[in-house]
């Protein structure tokens, strides 16, 4: 499905703004064409298309808000979905933490559009299943996987002058390996924007080498080992723990960022000073749309820069509160790193453990960021520089704080998805930690 | 709706106008009393049947949904978001030339549904070029115009948003009387109504009724920079209002004096309670780790059974087609086959779609099968799984077990987990008798954090509420507990489970599995039960 033009989405706003009686209003049009293909035991077994738009309508009178969606775009229409919204405001408790919708704003656009991964048709998605699933038939191993591509376009409009459009694209492919006897098991995971650098019968490479070499796997006792944690690992943890990064929680004492007798950790050394994080809605490897969920503009901001917290994340609310300047929330997630990948780290490690993956991940005390989960998918005991012999999986319990403190080398970072492919995209590099605690081991292959 | 998408609209995450396509169109709070005509959704089911066999269609199902929620979202004083949404369409189903094919449309129009159906058949047989055997449904005879409801008593889309409002702004105002510093607290009302047609001659009109109060109460030490949290101890319920009624008959208090809910919650309670044993938190000494006889709660056991025995048993899993997402199962076919020692004599669980107040109680499931109850595991040993229609040839069965369940109108149904409860043991048993027996021992209340394998092996629990028991005495509150496990040891340590009159349920309103991720939601029942020599961790650490 095509959607309407950009011009032709503005004036759906604009039209939407000048019906509204309220004190103030904001529509939001999106849309997305969302396909899938998914596959199992070597056969597809679902393939989808959903493609769909939707006109949201926030309105406010005074600190009374209220909200209304529809997906059809009649003058009848738009009109009953600016008065449904503004019914329900009028009914809608006043909301003290209400703070009015953002004046005009300059937005500078982000690429997070290709022309490549909007046309995908189902024939190129039958090919990503029939790439992962040959390959691995012909050696005697099973494929289950996941393919998921989008196509999507957001806009908005607001009674005080603001407005903005963005187009972004994104594919996502994830594929289980698995040896017949169900002894081993590998993954890959890949998450573009651009389906040009996607090669499905590459990537299913590296699941099957992980498959055939995780059988056989031998038990290390559980205990705390230095370990090269592949990008995918690392990401699962440290996602967690940047949850903690909101200003309020820190302020109002429930994150680890909260400062003994009040405040917040702000300036403070909390990791090794390798340890830099920043959000860039333009990085050319992961860029996303250049405003947040609220349409503030997104910056170019260190939330951990040489180890110290830079920045925490103010909701506008809360920025008003504590007389702290409100900036867009990050979208994206950009760990820096050095040069070496993975098989680099592997090269130089005298004795650790190689963890493809990490899964089943829960907060165990959010004061410390403790996290559990366990490693699956390819995990390696390393001797003088090489991969020696499978391991059983363990069961970890560790804080990504503590982690981050206790760095040995880190590599080059690589985009990274969420488990879903929603969700913000991330770099995080492979990273070599000492003392990595894991406490019992599994079964599970 | 997904977990992820919950968490949005409480504010938890994100923000914004950006409401996820996932729930629908936002209504006004009294349309959510509405239903659609029954005759109009005839008419579409009846519309879609003959298109489907028209195109060669061998079987056909219709799902007319409409599937309404509505949540208030509120912390301390404050309102933080009312919201009422609708997401109503068709979702067609067809096996053609023996393969699958689905498609949905929103557009309530018999021309619209009529083309989903032949776009499902014409998409059946393009899948049906790479099928490697056809699809085999376990027989279902239709059973003609039907209709099922969950026994509610007060339809809680008809009690005001105002009461609402203050009675959860009364929870908050006690929680912080009582020492909280924060409270969250929600409620979450789910009314799914299900029409479902087939090809079998089946036309069965469902009205299912969901409610859940999430609560978070924060307690916190500025001076030691220490926080500490108690969520609630209700369940969600397949129930109306009335759960909200604080039935103090229905209360379950612990020999310790901690007062936990069956079919009837006291928020109020719940919460004043939840804000001094969280600022008791803050000062409980730290557990030792080490090996102790574990007493669980039915607030704390319904997780362990959900993740340790509901899983592992789903078919699709042990076969290995969620190998990708949710993961396989270390429940192997040959260890059906072999009556493989899952738990003690003492374990007995059983699946159970019929159970009143459950989270997965409907009359037919998503392919119109009966819904029924079945041994999973009998005096320990393993005796079936979970299948659906096109499962159970696979298991040399002749009937659907009817757990069948799609999220949407747009989802693909497929095999969901039953309630699956452990059964309270026969012979007579208090709480107070079991602890009385326990020497070294810890009683946990409510679910904590929970993580497993993804062959559901080995898995990690903490709890809301740990107590140390002591030569048969449940003494001082403990905290930083969390035990390990390896599913079969851990069943097979099950040395005994109280009677029925301390059997309650829990549940999950987000169960995720499938890709695209769809979410159910269901209960897990048991008495309290004992878990003897498991491993317990101690789960404080300092950041220096």
């Amino acid at each position: 499905m095509s959607f309407p033009t950009e011009a032709e989405i503005k004036a759906i706003l604009l039209k939407v703004v000048a019906m509204s009686k309220a004190d103030e209003c904001t529509a939001q049009m999106s849309g997305a064409t969302d396909g899938n293909i998914r596959f199992a035991l070597n056969n597809v077994s679902t393939s989808g298309i959903v493609s769909d738009t939707e006109l949201a309508v926030q309105v406010a009178f005074g600190k009374r808000v209220g909200s209304a969606t529809i997906n059809e775009y009649s003058d009848a229409a738009l009109e009953r979905v600016v008065r449904r919204a503004e019914d329900l405001a009028k009914l809608a408790p006043e909301n003290p933490e209400f703070v009015p919708a953002v004046g005009k704003q300059t937005y500078r656009a982000s690429n997070t559009f290709s022309a490549a991964t909007a046309a995908i048709t189902p024939e190129y998605r039958a090919k990503v299943a029939s790439d992962s699933i040959g390959p691995c038939k012909a050696e005697k191993l099973i494929a289950a996987g996941f393919l998921s591509d989008s196509n999507a376009f957001v806009a908005f409009a607001n009674s005080r002058g603001n407005y903005g459009y963005q187009t972004s694209t994104m594919l996502d492919y994830t594929c289980t390996v698995r040896t017949e006897d169900g002894r081993g098991s590998g993954w890959v995971a890949s998450n573009v924007q651009d389906s040009t650098s996607f090669n499905a019968a590459n990537d299913i490479r590296t699941a099957m080498r992980k498959a055939s070499a995780s059988a056989d796997a031998r038990a290390l006792e559980p205990g705390k080992y230095t370990v090269i944690l592949e990008p995918a690992a690392a990401a699962g943890l440290i996602t967690f723990m940047m949850r903690f990064f909101d200003a309020r929680q820190a302020d109002e004492g429930r994150s680890f960022l909260s400062k003994k007798g009040g405040g917040n950790k702000l300036g403070e050394q909390v990791f090794d000073p390798r340890v830099n994080f920043s959000s860039d809605p333009w990085n050319p490897e992961a860029p996303v749309v250049p405003w947040d969920e609220n349409w503030l503009p997104r910056e170019k901001t260190f939330l951990v820069e040489g180890g110290k917290i830079a920045n925490l994340n103010y909701s506008r609310f809360w920025a008003q509160k504590q007389g702290k300047r409100a900036a867009g929330q990050p979208g994206n997630l950009l760990m820096s790193g050095g040069t070496k990948t993975t098989a680099d780290l592997v090269r130089s490690t005298e004795k650790g453990i190689l963890v493809t993956r990490t899964w089943y991940i829960r907060m165990v005390d959010p004061q410390t960021v403790l996290l559990t989960g366990l490693t699956r998918d390819g995990t390696f005991f390393i001797e003088n520089g090489q991969i020696k012999y499978p391991l059983k999986n363990f069961r970890f319990n560790e804080s990504p704080v503590i982690m981050l403190n206790n760095i040995d080398e880190l590599g080059k970072p690589v985009r990274m998805g969420d488990d879903n492919g929603r969700g913000s995209v991330m770099m995080i590099p492979p990273m070599k930690l000492r003392d990595f605690t894991f406490t019992s081991l599994s079964d599970a292959v | 709706m997904l977990r992820r998408d919950f968490l949005a609209i409480t504010g938890l995450v994100g923000g914004g106008l950006a409401l996820p396509s996932a729930f629908g169109k936002v209504i006004a709070a009294e349309a959510l009393q509405s239903t659609l005509d029954i005759k109009i959704k005839k008419q579409l089911a009846d519309a879609a049947l003959a298109a489907a066999t028209g195109a060669g269609a061998s079987y056909c199902d219709v799902r007319v949904g409409r599937y309404l929620r509505q949540f208030v979202v509120t912390r301390e004083a404050n309102v933080q978001n009312i919201l009422n949404t609708e997401s109503t369409g068709v979702g067609v189903r067809v096996i053609a030339n023996g393969a699958w094919g689905f498609a949905a449309t929103y557009d309530l129009s018999v021309d619209a549904v009529a083309a989903a159906a032949r776009q499902a058949t014409a998409i059946a047989k393009a899948n049906a070029g790479s099928q490697t055997a056809p699809v085999q449904l376990a027989p279902n005879k239709g059973v003609g115009e039907v209709s099922w409801k969950t026994p509610i008593v007060k339809n809680s889309m008809e009690v005001p948003i105002k009461d609402k409002v203050d009675m959860l702004l009364q929870v908050n105002a006690a929680a912080l009387a009582a020492g909280a510093d924060f409270i969250n607290s929600t409620l979450f009302l789910v009314n799914e109504q299900k029409y479902f047609a087939s090809t079998d001659g089946s036309y069965i009109d469902q009205d299912v009724h969901r409610i859940w109060t999430p609560m978070t109460v924060t307690a916190i030490d500025k001076t030691t920079g220490k926080f500490r949290t108690r969520a609630e101890l209700s369940a969600p319920m397949g129930m109306g209002f009335e759960y909200l009624d604080g039935n103090k008959a229905d209360q379950m208090v612990s020999p310790n004096g901690v007062v936990n809910f069956n079919k009837s919650y006291d928020m109020k309670q719940d919460a004043i309670a939840a804000a001094k044993q969280a600022r008791a938190k803050l000062t409980a000494p730290s557990v030792k780790a080490g090996k102790y006889d574990l007493v669980l709660d039915p607030s704390h056991t319904w997780l362990t059974i959900h993740e340790s025995v509901g899983h592992p048993l789903e078919l699709d899993r042990v076969l290995g087609y969620e190998a990708n997402y949710a993961g396989t199962s270390f429940a192997t076919l040959d260890k059906l086959k072999a009556n493989f020692q899952y738990g003690s004599d003492k374990v007995n669980i059983v699946a159970d779609k019929l159970q009143p107040g459950s989270l997965g109680y409907v009359g037919y499931d998503d392919e119109g099968v009966k819904t029924k109850n079945w041994d999973l595991i009998k005096a320990g040993k393993l005796v079936d799984y979970q299948s659906i229609r096109d499962q159970a040839h696979i298991l040399g069965k002749k009937e659907s077990d009817g757990c069948c369940y799609a999220d949407s109108w747009s989802s693909v149904q497929f095999q969901r987990m039953a309630n699956v409860s452990l059964e309270p043991g026969k012979a007579k048993l208090s709480v107070a008798d079991m602890v009385a027996n326990v020497e070294n021992g810890i009683y946990i209340i409510g679910d904590g954090s929970f993580s497993i394998d993804q062959q559901r092996y080995n898995a990690q629990f903490g709890g809301q509420l740990f107590y140390e028991i002591k030569n048969g005495k449940i003494g001082a509150q403990i905290e930083d507990v969390a035990y390990q496990i390896r599913t079969p040891e851990f069943w097979n340590a099950c040395s005994a489970v109280c009677d029925a009159s301390d059997y309650r349920m829990g549940g999950s309103f987000f169960d995720g599995k499938g890709q695209p991720a769809q979410s159910s939601a269901v209960s897990h029942g048991s008495s309290t039960a004992r878990f003897d020599g498991i491993n317990v961790i101690n789960t404080a650490r300092s950041l220096g």
